[in-house]
């Protein structure tokens, strides 16, 4: 259980989080506890969509750019099972993964058996999220480009809580989750397997590696937990459309996540989803300080400076930067990264 | 144990390898060698599956396995090793070689012992190091691991000796030796002749995309084809003269 001591120790410290918010709030760091909450959420749903795209593209290396295909595919399973067919939303919740998945087999099939590698399989993500996105703005079952509006139900068989400190926890629960799949996908068969396709794909061939077989069970396991983040933004914002759903933000935040925190790493993800949308609010609040008004868009030009520092500096995301202090690897605080 | 029988590989007018038959029996070292061009590691892919011959069949235990692809070979206990080597650069070595191993231990436990195993054979230490760390050497006996961790009963080496020098060439022979002994087939491409001569007990020679010659190592290398298509046309007449002059 050594392996998974460390990871156990970040998830403690994040569920022991709610104990500083009134620490934070003093401090005048949030306007109130709501703020922080609402902020760390959205954090951690941006990190279970990039959880699910580091399987594929982090382990696997296969760099997707339209992880929004799955999480709008999620996140309209978890509106309209609930809005047109009455499905409860513990009950879509799963229901939205396993579609999520489907997505995530059938664009992985079509992409894999023709072959595609690196930037011609990001195109066609890219065009199926676009597809995707085009088709949810014109069916009426999608409500179109009007959205869908899950009512406001107040509840625990509706997946909706009054204090966002329960969802907070809902959502940590999933990321959670899928840190210890994580980690034991590291040290299981099919993780070797994984890291050595993206390594070397005729290699791994030659020791009886069935490529095909590797990339969709990981594509499909990818796309059912960037599905469940959609689900889970369902339920915290009760609205989506296409834009939001489908929209090519999602498929961004999702790989740039990793890609900041640390390429095909457990902790990457998160790491990385706390450094862009923490800068990035940071950022707009300071903004707002000193012109007195929103600049928008403000948080993108962060992600942007973000990124390029990131490449130019530490290749291997900001974990990659923590491995070099001898504290971090000591303790092996951020365990070892799977490859690379 | 391995048939190649008329096997020919063309690329567009390009004829790499052309009708080419031969055979290696269980237990043996087969050794394949020729001239640059001549077309050995093209017969390699064809008969590990990364190709699919354009005309003739690869049978292997009596069972076609004409462009079978590469894992499913691997499952049925065939090999190889890449001449120019493909590490997993960003796994350690122990990883490396583990990846083999996991084709016949589905638990990490017995994968990561297999592969310990497996690098003490071919003399590998210090395995929790990046594999792009590695020398040359170093490089070829992870190549040579990884490939017997997936336990094969026959392996195919491409010039695993290239590149290394003579000290380093003469430290893994015994280990190649040893694979042998431990009841894998070996079919071996190599340029190294010391190594070919004390290892094999059956070469045959490929030049051209033909196979000019076969025999024991002593006695491809009197043959005058064999000379003259390593030294150019006349050559053995011209050597033999010199031989008789001097």
């Amino acid at each position: 259980m050594k392996a998974y001591r460390s990871l156990l120790v970040v998830i403690a410290a994040l569920a022991a989080l709610p104990l500083a918010v009134p620490l934070l709030v003093g401090a005048g760091l949030f306007a109130g506890p709501n703020t922080f909450y609402n902020l760390m959420i959205f954090i951690l749903i941006i990190t279970l969509a990039a959880q699910g795209w580091n399987i594929a593209g982090g382990y696997g290396g296969q760099f997707s750019f339209g992880h929004a295909a799955f999480f709008g595919t999620g996140a309209y399973v978890q509106a309209v099972l609930q809005t047109r067919y009455g499905v409860n939303a513990w009950v879509a919740l799963p229901l939205a993964a396993l579609l999520g998945g489907l997505v995530g087999a059938a664009i992985g099939t079509l992409a894999f058996r023709a072959r595609l590698r690196g930037s011609y399989f990001a195109l066609v993500t890219l065009a199926f999220a676009e597809v995707f996105r085009i088709l949810a703005n014109a069916t009426p079952i999608t409500g179109g480009a009007a959205g869908t509006l899950v009512p406001l139900k107040i509840g625990l068989g509706q997946m909706q809580f009054a204090s966002s400190t329960t969802f907070f926890y809902l959502a940590l629960t999933f990321v959670a989750a899928v840190l210890l799949l994580n980690r034991a996908l590291e040290r299981s068969r099919f993780g070797a397997w994984l890291v050595a396709v993206r390594e070397n794909e005729d290699a791994a061939r030659a020791l009886g590696v069935d490529t095909l077989k590797v990339k969709l069970k990981a594509i499909t396991l990818s796309a059912a937990i960037t599905a469940v983040a959609g689900a889970l933004y369902t339920q915290k914002f009760l609205y989506i459309d296409a834009n939001i759903a489908y929209g090519a933000w999602i498929s961004v935040e999702a790989l740039l996540a990793p890609i900041v925190g640390g390429i095909g790493t457990v902790l990457g993800p998160f790491i990385g989803a706390v450094a862009l949308i923490g800068l990035g609010e940071a950022a707009k609040t300071a903004i707002h300080a000193v012109f007195g008004s929103a600049v928008p868009g403000v948080d993108l030009v962060v992600y942007g400076v973000l990124l390029i520092v990131v490449i130019a500096f530490a290749p291997r995301g900001l974990l990659g930067l923590f491995g070099k202090f001898d504290l971090f690897a000591r303790f092996g605080i951020f365990g070892k990264r799977g490859g690379r | 144990m391995l048939d190649v029988r008329s096997v020919t590989k063309r690329f567009g007018g390009l004829v790499a390898v052309s009708d080419v038959s031969l055979t290696v029996p269980e237990g043996s070292i087969t050794g394949l060698i020729g001239p640059n061009g001549a077309g050995k590691t093209t017969l390699f892919t064809l008969i590990s599956g990364f190709q699919v011959p354009t005309a003739g069949e690869v049978l292997f235990r009596g069972e076609d396995i004409t462009g079978r692809a590469p894992e499913r070979l691997a499952v049925m206990g065939i090999a190889r090793t890449f001449q120019i080597v493909q590490p997993f650069a960003g796994l350690s070595v122990a990883e490396n070689i583990a990846v083999g191993a996991y084709l016949r231990h589905a638990g990490r436990a017995e994968a990561m012992a297999r592969a310990e195993a497996v690098a003490a054979m071919v003399g590998l230490a210090d395995l929790d190091r990046p594999a792009s760390s590695l020398t040359v050497a170093g490089r070829k006996r992870l190549e040579l691991a990884r490939a017997l961790a997936t336990e094969p009963q026959l392996l195919l080496l491409d010039e695993v000796l290239a590149g290394l020098n003579p000290s380093e060439i003469r430290d893994i022979i015994p280990v190649i030796r040893a694979i042998r002994d431990a009841g894998v087939t070996i079919l071996m491409i190599e340029h190294v002749m010391q190594a070919v001569m004390s290892l094999c007990e059956h070469v045959h020679v490929l030049a051209n995309g033909r196979l000019i010659a076969a025999g024991t190592p002593a006695e491809v290398v009197g043959n005058p084809a064999v000379v003259e298509a390593y030294l150019g046309h006349g050559a053995a007449g011209r050597l033999q003269k010199g031989a008789a002059n001097g």
